[in-house]
């Protein structure tokens, strides 16, 4: 079961500029919430937050808090074991390119110190059934390696990836966004299935995508969150003059 | 909608989420990130290590000497370990006139070499003489000396010397018996090994010029040479004197070619027929051999003012190098 | 545009003397070419010339013969050369991937340059001053010439080009691929090592070996550190024979029975110096940069 994520005063900084202003939200445990707006709003900033990975950037921090079930991801807990129970997909994808399929998925198990090889062949493959792979690789598994697979199934293989160590919430940073609109669409059933198991934080600059996986949509302008509500709400009803000129495509 | 294979929803191993253990131990990795950290921090630091060792032994080796002779040890030419008087001017003396002479062989060929290239040789030829330029630098010095002391001093010695002597004898700078060994066998084979760095280096400055460049100038109407000589050796100038530069501080600290054919003799002589001795020869002939604290010494510090003179020469170069084509290895894109 | 009465365009004629200069340039630089491919051809030639007849299975297995008795072999010296490599490398191959793996991972910053900057002057110090220097470190303090000491002034010689090579081959390795890693929660020395690394090996083995062949043929760094030895030496603290000294002290010998087999002792080195330069480039040239896409 997934759990829920509640974020209060989030700010964000890139060495003296600010990049997110005291964002404060919640999304619901075992729902999809889309984060929307404009290029260099912040959204793609917002989410690397939620798991540390805003601080891999040199010169870049974070302060507020962020609660994600009942774990205080600000709070003294490192950031390694933070990321351990969060999973990330990222904009383009990027399998291991030395490692084949299988080790891809199971990497991050192995490189935080898995062992159990039998295990390992179970949740290896569990993995790729969740992300609708299992059926193309499973005769390559070893022999082929990560990266020589096409974009959509590289980016289903990180997913697999993501998955395999069994995290509670999945960030996606525009998944979509280097895909070919059937890999777009087999991914977007993925989200579907995926909900029921995880809560998942979607960032897209794809309104329609945002409209047809999420059901919370939260928008952003400029590092500050503007309007936070049902999806169905923001696109046929927002409340803030902004959000409406966005999502009818005055700007952005 | 046609969509993919129906996503099977296999049980996840329930027992993992209804509390039992997490998959993966938590355990925390701050003391293991740390001293990761201090290990590379350790292996680089010991680069810097590594040159203050350099320069820790030379000068406290050389103390002796500097101490016994001060100054006038770079002036004077008296080198006589018999009666301990060290003077290394005809060493410093050597070593100047040998790498200039080897640059003024080497330059106008390797700048040749790297336009023909760069801007002349046809696609399929480019890869195998780069390949064979390159081949030249991987020789090592030894083999270059065998080389020169079997087959290019008795060339001298039969052809080249008595040619030079009868035609440009005139000059003061062909002069004396055509013992075939002397600074012009030094200065050939220096030139020969310096050869293929200015050239590497005139071809990567070369070809850091943007095409753009040459295709103003060719728009103007020019031939090919002067375009290239417009459009890019006018902007790899100074990458181009980079290269000679590094050339002249590879070819100071030379030492086994040199020494096989030099001659080994400490004097100043303005004849290019006659034999003399560079600082990196002197030391590698007669360190083992030197008998008491004070010669050793003065070798030592002969070592010292070669070490210093590289550097200063290479520094220069590294810069020069730096303008042309923004020295650093480009940082990791996402 | 084109009249009956000829073109309507006016073309400037080239001069004579520019399409001369051009021509005598490109004739030039050719010539140069050749100029240079000369002696390489003639180093290479002689040395198969001098050098292969006397290559045989004496030569290869037999220790030098006392001055004036012919025969003998250079089997001490190739593995004498060996043992010294190895040595070198032990200490030199460690340090320098360390010290690149800190440029490219934490040195983005004034003391990363730092090191660049003197990895680079390293680089340039004449091989006969690391000798000096690791005959006082070495020497001195054990009292005899040894391999040890000849395999520190080697290591020292290897670990600036090992470490700019190593840094330029990790810097390749996109950061996607280190963001992959932390996402998945690994510590950031596990991901230095095992991705990071992993990723850029073939590249990082190119620098190593690149390294190993310019050292490989290195005579002076030796001549007072290892010295050279007319028997077989396996222990660290005595003097080592090594095939570059062999062949130059053969070299400058009056004795045309070692000049011969310096010729041939010559051959051996450039062979497998070539050898290894050749490698170098067959792998790189290969792709070997799978990671870096």
């Amino acid at each position: 079961m997934g759990v829920g994520i509640r974020v209060e005063k989030l700010n964000a900084w890139f060495g003296k500029t600010q990049a997110l202003h005291e964002i404060s939200m919640e999304a619901p445990a075992n729902h999809a919430t889309a984060v929307i707006g404009p290029s260099g709003c912040g959204k793609s900033t917002f989410v690397r937050c939620l798991n540390r990975m805003h601080e891999t950037i040199p010169d870049a921090r974070a302060a507020g808090q962020v609660l994600i079930g009942d774990l205080n991801v600000y709070n003294g807990t490192s950031a390694v074991q933070i990321r351990r129970r969060i999973g990330m997909v990222f904009q383009k994808p990027n399998p291991f390119p030395t490692m084949s399929i299988y080790d891809n998925v199971a990497a991050g198990l192995k490189l935080n110190g898995f062992r159990d090889h039998r295990r390992l062949d179970e949740i290896v493959e569990r993995s790729l059934r969740f992300s609708a792979l299992w059926d193309e690789v499973k005769d390559t598994l070893r022999k082929k390696s990560g990266a020589s697979l096409s974009g959509g199934q590289q980016q289903r293989l990180c997913i697999a990836r993501a998955l395999a160590v069994e995290p509670e919430v999945l960030l996606m940073d525009e998944p979509c966004s280097a895909l070919d609109p059937i890999s777009t669409g087999k991914i977007e059933e993925l989200i579907f299935q995926l909900k029921e198991r995880f809560t998942i934080v979607i960032v897209t600059h794809n309104m329609q995508q945002a409209s047809r996986v999420a059901e919370f949509t939260g928008f952003f302008l400029l590092g500050k969150l503007i309007e936070f509500d049902k999806t169905e709400k923001i696109f046929t009803n927002p409340s803030d003059k902004r959000t409406e000129d966005y999502v009818t495509g005055r700007f952005g | 909608m046609p969509g993919p294979q129906p996503v099977e929803k296999p049980e996840l191993a329930v027992a993992a989420k209804a509390g039992a253990e997490p998959l993966i131990k938590a355990h925390s990795s701050e003391v293991p990130d740390r001293i990761f950290g201090f290990g590379m921090l350790a292996c680089g630091l010991s680069v810097l290590a590594l040159v203050c060792l350099i320069v820790y032994e030379l000068i406290t080796k050389s103390n002796l000497s500097w101490h016994a002779f001060g100054w006038k040890f770079f002036v004077q030419s008296e080198w006589d370990p018999v009666n301990e008087q060290f003077g290394a001017l005809p060493f410093v003396y050597g070593t100047i006139v040998s790498s200039i002479l080897a640059l003024i062989l080497a330059v106008p060929l390797a700048v040749g070499v790297g336009v023909f290239i760069t801007e002349m040789c046809p696609r399929w030829l480019k890869g195998p003489l780069a390949f064979t330029t390159e081949l030249l630098a991987a020789i090592p010095s030894v083999i270059y000396g065998l080389w020169a002391i079997f087959v290019l001093v008795p060339l001298l010695r039969e052809y080249v010397q008595p040619f030079l002597a009868r035609y440009l004898g005139w000059t003061g700078l062909f002069e004396g018996p055509p013992y075939g060994i002397g600074m012009l066998a030094a200065g050939i084979i220096l030139a020969i090994m310096v050869v293929p760095i200015v050239s590497a280096i005139t071809r990567e400055v070369m070809t850091a010029v943007p095409q753009q460049q040459r295709e103003a100038v060719l728009a103007l109407g020019a031939t090919r040479w002067e375009m290239i000589r417009t459009g890019v050796l006018r902007n790899a100038r100074a990458g181009i004197l980079g290269g000679v530069i590094l050339g002249l501080g590879r070819a100071l600290g030379e030492t086994m070619a040199v020494t096989m054919v030099i001659g080994n003799r400490p004097e100043i002589a303005r004849s290019l027929f006659a034999p003399g001795y560079t600082m990196a020869s002197v030391i590698a002939n007669e360190f083992t051999e030197a008998t008491g604290d004070v010669y050793l010494s003065a070798l030592v510090e002969v070592g010292l003012a070669l070490f210093i003179l590289t550097i200063i020469v290479n520094i220069l170069a590294q810069i020069l190098v730096w303008t042309v084509t923004r020295g650093t290895p480009a940082r990791s894109h996402a | 545009m084109n009249s009956t009465h000829g073109s309507t365009v006016t073309v400037i004629p080239i001069s004579l003397w520019r399409r001369t200069m051009n021509l005598v340039v490109t004739c030039a630089a050719a010539g140069s070419v050749i100029l240079v491919l000369l002696p390489l051809g003639a180093i290479f030639g002689y040395l198969l010339y001098r050098g292969f007849g006397s290559i045989n299975w004496a030569f290869l297995t037999q220790t030098p013969k006392p001055v004036g008795e012919p025969g003998g072999g250079m089997a001490n010296a190739i593995a004498g050369s060996v043992y010294i490599l190895l040595i070198a490398s032990s200490m030199g191959v460690p340090v320098g991937i360390g010290a690149g793996i800190f440029l490219a991972e934490y040195g983005q910053n004034r003391l990363g340059n730092l090191i660049r900057f003197t990895a680079d002057v390293l680089n340039g110090v004449p091989s006969i001053i690391v000798g000096i220097v690791a005959y006082g470190l070495v020497v001195l303090s054990q009292g005899h010439f040894s391999a040890l000491a000849g395999g520190v002034a080697l290591a020292i010689m290897m670990i600036p080009t090992i470490t700019r090579t190593t840094e330029e081959m990790l810097l390749l390795v996109p950061n996607a691929v280190r963001e992959a890693a932390y996402g998945l929660g690994v510590s950031r020395w596990r991901t230095t090592l095992s991705i990071t690394l992993r990723t850029a090996t073939s590249g990082v083995i190119t620098g190593v070996m690149l390294a190993f062949a310019r050292v490989a043929g290195e005579t002076a760094p030796l001549l007072f550190t290892a010295f050279g030895n007319q028997y077989w030496n396996w222990k660290l603290n005595q003097p080592t024979a090594a095939l570059s000294l062999q062949v130059f002290t053969y070299a400058i010998s009056p004795f045309d029975e070692w000049h011969r087999q310096a010729w041939a002792g010559a051959l051996i080195l450039i062979v497998l110096i070539v050898f290894s330069v050749s490698a170098v480039r067959l792998a790189a040239s290969r792709g070997m940069l799978k990671g870096a896409n």
